[in-house]
């Protein structure tokens, strides 16, 4: 298998797609002629044409809308928000339209919509958001948060073939920074099957997209530290996601963090933390600890940024206070 | 020490009918930082056991009762410095409480556990690190108390008591960790407590059984946690005396059997019933029972069927009382008791809807229900929902006895010895001579708030009347 970073995984998932199924095509601002912001799409529009790789104007209702009309005359379209931000001006064509025609008519939607996503490198409070949060709370959707290269193929593969709207939550700060091995040719992954990221027996961390590297790192300082065995859970979708894989950990450790990158309020980990709390009480050696940026904007300033997104010393020190617990 | 910034604590007034409290435990030491609404104590009353925060924050000068002592409501027990910081004034000088405490005259080996975290007399409070708790989370050492979801499960499902078990966690919690070690006999790998007494038969752990006396100075440094379990008065084991901690099951017999004294009206009758006809009976078919339907046939399942019957005629012996309230049950769930543990302990199994059955299911679920208490694997439900009980100490060649009756139920039958007497029967002719007969006592313990001695002394004739009367044919073969 070669070795691919995060952003080249989702290119070439994208592009086996367009190469296996003529009904796929992409639709997003600045994804033809110029490839896209984060380049994702270069040289597609060369190789796909402009029929299949279209520049669309600067409204995200129009790009959803457009791609929800085209799914129910039966295309595969995979629209490209710029940044996830900016999907808040396509949510009643998401949450209105797309997810819940099936339940209506009966008439599925089968559209991908890429979103940027995530912050650390200055963005500010409108390029660097995880709006996650808004979408898995809306029944019709499915939500995709992949942390590695493969994951990111097999997942945008996945999705494409899903007959349902599905959110295809990129982040940006792993698009170059990490690397690792992906299948060749034809490679999907399930929904709704978390990944251990890595085996441990003292408590569990259950997180998803980028903050899988912030665990892992702490996880590797509590290790070295005092021995702490950790085990990290990837999520890899959140609807659906993988009570069954959280519950067994649960069992198995007693003791849980839950961590991620979207604001604290109604965040996912809410909902991961109340299943816990309902499911494996009696498994429960400890109160389940959440982990995430407070209830604020992302800053702009760099080191405002640093102190509102989880750090690995923050997820460290959670570590080695809930295991003395 | 400025006066200004002094602040006391006194023993706070627990309901207006409280006018002393007892110190259970200190949770901070002299020298030692304390928060506004911090735990500074644990007391116990006669109405409530309870921590009690501290009215300020700063330094702690002075612990003016011991643990274990008994003050006045608003008695001074504590000195709070609130400009003072921990490590500053080394003028504390504080008298160790400890010394004033009665009990544990000379180091005892064992049960002085709880003694070891009162202050270690000055030295360490002169120059006490400010951050000399947190490294064990937060100096809260209320945490011994807490008991997490699945360290419940766990003592339950292995009926073990949390006292025994040596903690690890935050304020000397019992962890999972700590239960599994436990359970799997390894000691605790930080703060080896040796429990003093395995009070569980089936589960001694193999380790420190013999000679296994904690050495005092280990336990005097800050690691084991303070038992915070046991209350003040601390037991003091000599060579004269094995100390035993009740077991979660003892605990449990405990409370209800006062429980039931202190609510129900406790009366019990006597009747003799001649067991001759159902000995008989038994001897013969006891080897067709083996044989049809591989039960062993004993006298219980007899003598059950009969209450059931008369309980049909009777059925306020088969009741609950609330308040003013009966609650008359229309099903007969059969508690029997069960001694286990080499009879250190009871469990009380419950036939369901024991009425539905005839001798042959009588005798296979007596059976199984016994086989399960003593091997421990009985569900909560199949030892819930009784409605009356069966205790039979007979078996051991007793003849009488007065049962407390169970919690929620009315009534208990007593099932003594059969024991072969000379006694004066009358034919039908109306003649008397003496037989040998296989005579037994039947003992009704019942609530006289429910059941007057005119209804109980019926319903056990009638259950006399059935034994006596024992029809072959009726045997349901």
């Amino acid at each position: 298998m070669a070795v691919k970073t995060y952003l080249q995984a989702i290119s070439d998932g994208l592009r086996d797609e367009m190469r296996r199924d003529p009904r796929v095509f992409l639709l997003g601002e600045d994804i033809g002629v110029y490839g896209g912001a984060f380049k994702v799409t270069q040289g597609f529009q060369a190789e796909f044409g402009e029929d299949r790789v279209i520049d669309s104007p600067l409204s995200e209702t129009a790009i959803v809308g457009a791609c929800t009309g085209a799914a129910l005359m039966g295309m595969r379209p995979v629209c490209e928000m710029q940044f996830s931000d900016f999907i808040s001006c396509a949510f009643d064509q998401l949450t209105t339209v797309a997810a819940k025609q099936h339940y209506r008519v009966g008439t599925p939607v089968p559209i991908v919509v890429r979103l940027p996503s995530g912050g650390g490198f200055s963005g500010g409070p409108f390029h660097s958001q995880n709006p996650e949060g808004y979408f898995a709370h809306c029944p019709g959707l499915k939500i995709v948060v992949p942390a590695t290269p493969a994951d990111a193929k097999g997942l945008l593969v996945q999705a494409i073939r899903d007959p349902n709207p599905v959110l295809y939550f990129e982040h940006k700060h792993l698009y170059r920074r990490i690397k690792g091995e992906v299948p060749e040719g034809e490679h999907a992954v399930e929904f709704g099957k978390a990944r251990i990221h890595q085996a441990g027996d003292d408590l569990t961390v259950i997180t998803y997209g980028a903050m899988v590297y912030t665990a892992e790192e702490a996880a590797a300082r509590a290790a070295e530290q005092d021995g702490t065995s950790v085990e990290i859970i990837d999520l890899r979708t959140l609807v659906p996601w993988d009570t069954e894989a959280v519950l067994a950990s649960v069992a198995k450790t007693g003791k849980v963090i839950v961590l991620h990158e979207d604001t604290r309020t109604s965040g996912f980990g809410a909902e991961i933390a109340a299943t816990i709390a309902e499911h494996a009480f009696e498994q429960l050696d400890a109160p389940v600890v959440r982990i995430s940026p407070p209830d604020t904007p992302v800053p702009f300033s760099p080191s405002l940024e640093k102190a509102f997104l989880p750090q690995v010393e923050d997820v460290a020190a959670a570590i080695q206070q809930l295991s003395a617990y | 020490m400025t006066t200004g910034t002094i602040v006391d604590v006194v023993m706070p007034q627990m309901g207006v009918s409280v006018s002393e409290g007892t110190i259970t435990r200190w949770t901070k030491q002299v020298g030692e930082r304390i928060e506004a609404d911090e735990t500074i104590v644990e007391i116990s009353t006669d109405k409530v056991d309870t921590e009690v925060p501290s009215p300020a924050s700063g330094v702690v000068r002075e612990l003016l009762a011991a643990e274990g002592e008994t003050v006045p409501v608003n008695t001074r027990i504590a000195v709070i410095d609130t400009a003072g910081d921990a490590a500053g004034t080394p003028a504390a000088a504080p008298e160790p409480p400890a010394a004033e405490q009665p009990a544990a005259p000379e180091p005892a080996p064992e049960a002085v556990v709880e003694e070891t975290r009162a202050p270690a007399p000055s030295p360490a409070a002169a120059a006490p690190a400010p951050a000399a708790p947190p490294a064990n989370g937060g100096g809260d050492q209320s945490g011994r108390a807490f008991i997490s979801p699945v360290v419940a499960r766990m003592l339950s499902e292995h009926s073990l008591d949390v006292s025994q078990i040596p903690g690890t966690g935050r304020g000397g919690r019992v962890t999972k960790k700590d239960v599994q070690n436990f359970i799997e006999g390894g000691a605790p790998a930080a703060a080896p407590t040796a429990p003093p007494v395995h009070d569980i038969p089936h589960f001694a752990p193999p380790t420190p059984e013999p000679a296994a006396e904690p050495a005092a100075p280990a336990a005097a440094q800050a690691a084991p946690a303070p038992d915070a379990t046991k209350v003040p008065g601390t037991v003091v084991a000599d060579d004269d005396v094995e100390v035993y901690q009740f077991n979660t099951i003892r605990k449990v017999i405990a409370r209800h059997m006062r429980h039931s004294i202190d609510t129900a009206a406790h009366v019990t009758t006597v009747i003799e019933v001649d067991m001759t006809g159902v000995v008989n009976l038994r001897r013969k078919f006891k080897p067709i029972y083996q044989q049809r339907h591989n039960v062993n046939l004993t006298y219980l399942p007899f003598i059950a069927r009969a209450t059931i019957d008369a309980i049909g005629a009777w059925p306020w012996v088969n009741a609950e009382v609330q308040g003013e309230t009966a609650l008359i049950k229309k099903h007969v769930n059969m508690g029997m008791a069960v001694a286990i543990d080499d009879a250190k302990g009871l469990l009380v199994p419950v036939i369901h809807r024991a009425e539905e059955m005839n001798l042959v299911g009588l005798s296979r679920a007596v059976s199984e229900m016994a086989e399960k208490a003593r091997t421990k694997t009985l569900t909560p439900d199949e030892m819930s929902g009784g409605s009356f009980t069966i205790t039979n100490p007979g078996v051991f060649g007793v003849l009488m006895g007065t049962p407390i009756i169970p919690e929620g139920q009315v009534a208990i039958l007593d099932v003594e010895a059969i024991v072969k007497r000379p006694v004066v029967v009358t034919d039908k002719h109306g003649n008397d001579s003496i037989a040998i007969r296989h005579m037994m006592f039947l003992c009704l313990s019942y609530d006289h708030r429910l059941v007057d001695g005119a209804y109980a002394a019926q319903f056990l004739a009638q259950v006399k009347s059935s034994l006596e009367s024992w029809d072959e044919q009726a045997f349901g073969l």
